[in-house]
């Protein structure tokens, strides 16, 4: 090894959100109400794929539960579609989109 | 229904919930498999679209992802087949990791069941039970209804065992 050249890390300056195109938006992973899941259910779901503390986790539940959807995670197109295909396998009905 | 013994999930179940239980789960066992259709509407919510408006990227991720999530949702339910007594009745005893298989294992039977019953948002289930039983008591729905109910208590009792 030996010969690579240490990378050149630019600083990165924060845009205004309205400037930002549509392809650098975030994406976000969002979990949809459904009259099955158990609210003590997906509280715990939450919480173990997240590691969110339970207040946080039960108010995501609750967010789902009250107004029908709520994003659960944001991030990296890639990292979302993981955590969808996670949630698909806890039975919880994930989508992705874009910010 | 389960409760905590050390680090155990221990429930003891009679023969005829040993029965449903073994029934639920090959139920959604044989839909994962042989029975696997992208057209019914159970494999519809057990696999949803991950981008409901671009049917062609929720294709393309249903390629990458479906085989695995398949493969984990049988292993799941498989796990409770596993952990079940023969026939008679008797105990489950669950460690952590097989708790949490059976959990989503529960909620996938509980999803499959919730669809075939029409479960709504504002579905009261003893009202649907006491309107199955008054139309005929003896009908698939009454049952199918008391198993939804009770995969539901029965789910909620790992999942506070399991919290202890």
């Amino acid at each position: 090894m030996g010969g690579m050249a240490a990378p050149q890390v630019a600083p990165v300056e924060t845009p205004d959100t309205e400037e930002v195109p549509a392809e650098d938006r975030p994406w976000v992973t969002i979990v949809w109400d459904d009259p099955v899941n158990l609210m003590s259910y997906v509280t715990w779901v939450f919480q173990k794929l997240f590691g969110y503390s339970r207040e946080r986790a039960e108010q995501l539940m609750l967010d789902v539960h009250h107004k029908g959807r709520a994003v659960v995670s944001s991030g990296a197109r890639e990292r979302m579609e993981h955590d969808a295909s996670q949630l698909h396998a806890y039975g919880l009905w994930a989508t992705v989109d874009q910010a | 229904m389960f409760r905590r013994q050390g680090g155990f999930c221990v429930a003891t179940f009679a023969a005829d919930e040993v029965r449903v239980l073994r029934k639920v789960a090959s139920e959604v066992v044989g839909l994962l498999t042989e029975g696997f259709d992208h057209d019914d509407p159970v494999v519809g919510r057990l696999f949803p679209d991950t981008y409901p408006e671009d049917p062609a990227d929720s294709a393309e991720f249903r390629r990458y992802t479906e085989g695995d999530l398949k493969t984990s949702k049988i292993d799941q339910a498989g796990a409770i087949l596993a952990a079940l007594p023969d026939t008679a009745g008797g105990e489950v005893r669950l460690d952590a990791e097989a708790a949490e298989a059976w959990l989503r294992a529960l909620n996938d039977a509980r999803l499959a069941m919730g669809v075939r019953l029409d479960i709504k948002n504002d579905t009261d289930l003893g009202d649907e039970l006491d309107d199955a039983v008054l139309h005929d008591p003896t009908s698939a729905r009454v049952f199918q209804l008391s198993v939804y109910a009770y995969l539901g208590y029965l789910q909620e009792s790992l999942l506070n065992a399991l919290l202890v």
